[in-house]
């Protein structure tokens, strides 16, 4: 049986189940913002999208870097693991399903033994 | 049916991949121990189809199963989780028998096109699998729906925890 590992989803899927912090990580992989440009975009107080930020970057998928009176974020090293890991969650059901698969087939070969279809002679 | 005989079917080394390959694709593949008709027709058949699409770990059970497996003809699959019910649905694109299979997901705008193909050597079948996005940002959103499912069993799992302890 499959077991979904709760230690790949841990922080980082937390902060990723939230349809705001998943529509940043986006647009800071077109572009590093400061917090006012990103809750501009994202129509929210500075207030609330700082919460977000600080959801993000404890997961470690973001960082911040503050010059002068502006906060810019960025991605951090997280967000590649963070695609590796969603990819790994697919991986699993597909490997579950394909388990799955396997014992159909199975069956399917012992209620129709005609395996020896395949004429294989050995002529020269 | 004798196919309940657990245990009698030995594990074979051909596990699953899945990759990214581009910005706009994901190819799976897995090679599965038996002739390529078999294979196509557990992948054809809803009968067989609904046996092995939604493995028992998804914590999903698929309400209805509906293909009509030519091209031009539409599938629908019904699944419910807990109280959540959810719909996929599609057309098929090319039914080759026995070498390859596509299909439309049309559930969503930016959903995507799912070619598998079979390929049979010494009695075992490769299946790879593409799924063509029509954008970057479409994969990345499916990406984001596998988060969202995790969350899913998550709080599935807290509510029956809190289910449990409050019998």
């Amino acid at each position: 049986m499959v077991q979904y590992s709760r230690a790949n989803f841990d922080a980082s899927f937390a902060a990723l189940s939230d349809v705001t912090r998943r529509g940043v990580l986006e647009q800071l992989g077109r572009a590093d913002a400061s917090i006012t440009d990103l809750a501009g975009k994202f129509d929210m107080t500075l207030t609330g999208m700082k919460k977000h930020v600080g959801v993000l970057e404890r997961a470690g998928l973001v960082t911040t870097e503050k010059v002068g009176r502006v906060r810019t974020c960025k991605l951090g090293q997280r967000r590649l693991e963070a695609e590796a890991a969603w990819i790994e969650s697919y991986r699993q059901l597909w490997d579950a399903r394909f388990d799955e698969l396997d014992k159909v087939v199975e069956a399917l070969k012992r209620q129709k033994p005609k395996e020896k279809v395949n004429g294989r002679t050995k002529r020269r | 049916m004798d196919a309940r005989r657990e245990g009698k079917v030995a594990p074979i080394e051909h596990g699953t991949t899945v990759e990214r390959t581009s910005e706009r694709e994901l190819v799976i593949t897995r090679t599965v121990n038996g002739p390529a008709r078999l294979v196509f027709e557990a992948w054809t058949k809803p009968e067989l189809f609904r046996q092995w699409w939604v493995p028992k770990s998804l914590g999903m059970s698929l309400l209805s199963c509906e293909m009509d497996v030519r091209v031009g003809g539409r599938y629908r699959l019904e699944f419910a989780q807990g109280d959540a019910r959810a719909a996929f649905f599609g057309t098929y694109k090319d039914v080759t028998p026995h070498s390859r299979l596509a299909w439309t997901n049309e559930e969503s705008d930016e959903g995507s096109v799912t070619t598998v193909t079979f390929a049979e050597k010494g009695g075992k079948t490769l299946l790879v699998m593409h799924e063509l996005y029509p954008s970057k940002e479409a994969l990345d959103a499916a990406g984001g729906a596998a988060d969202a499912m995790e969350e899913t069993f998550e709080q599935l799992d807290e509510l029956l925890g809190t289910l449990g302890a409050s019998v």
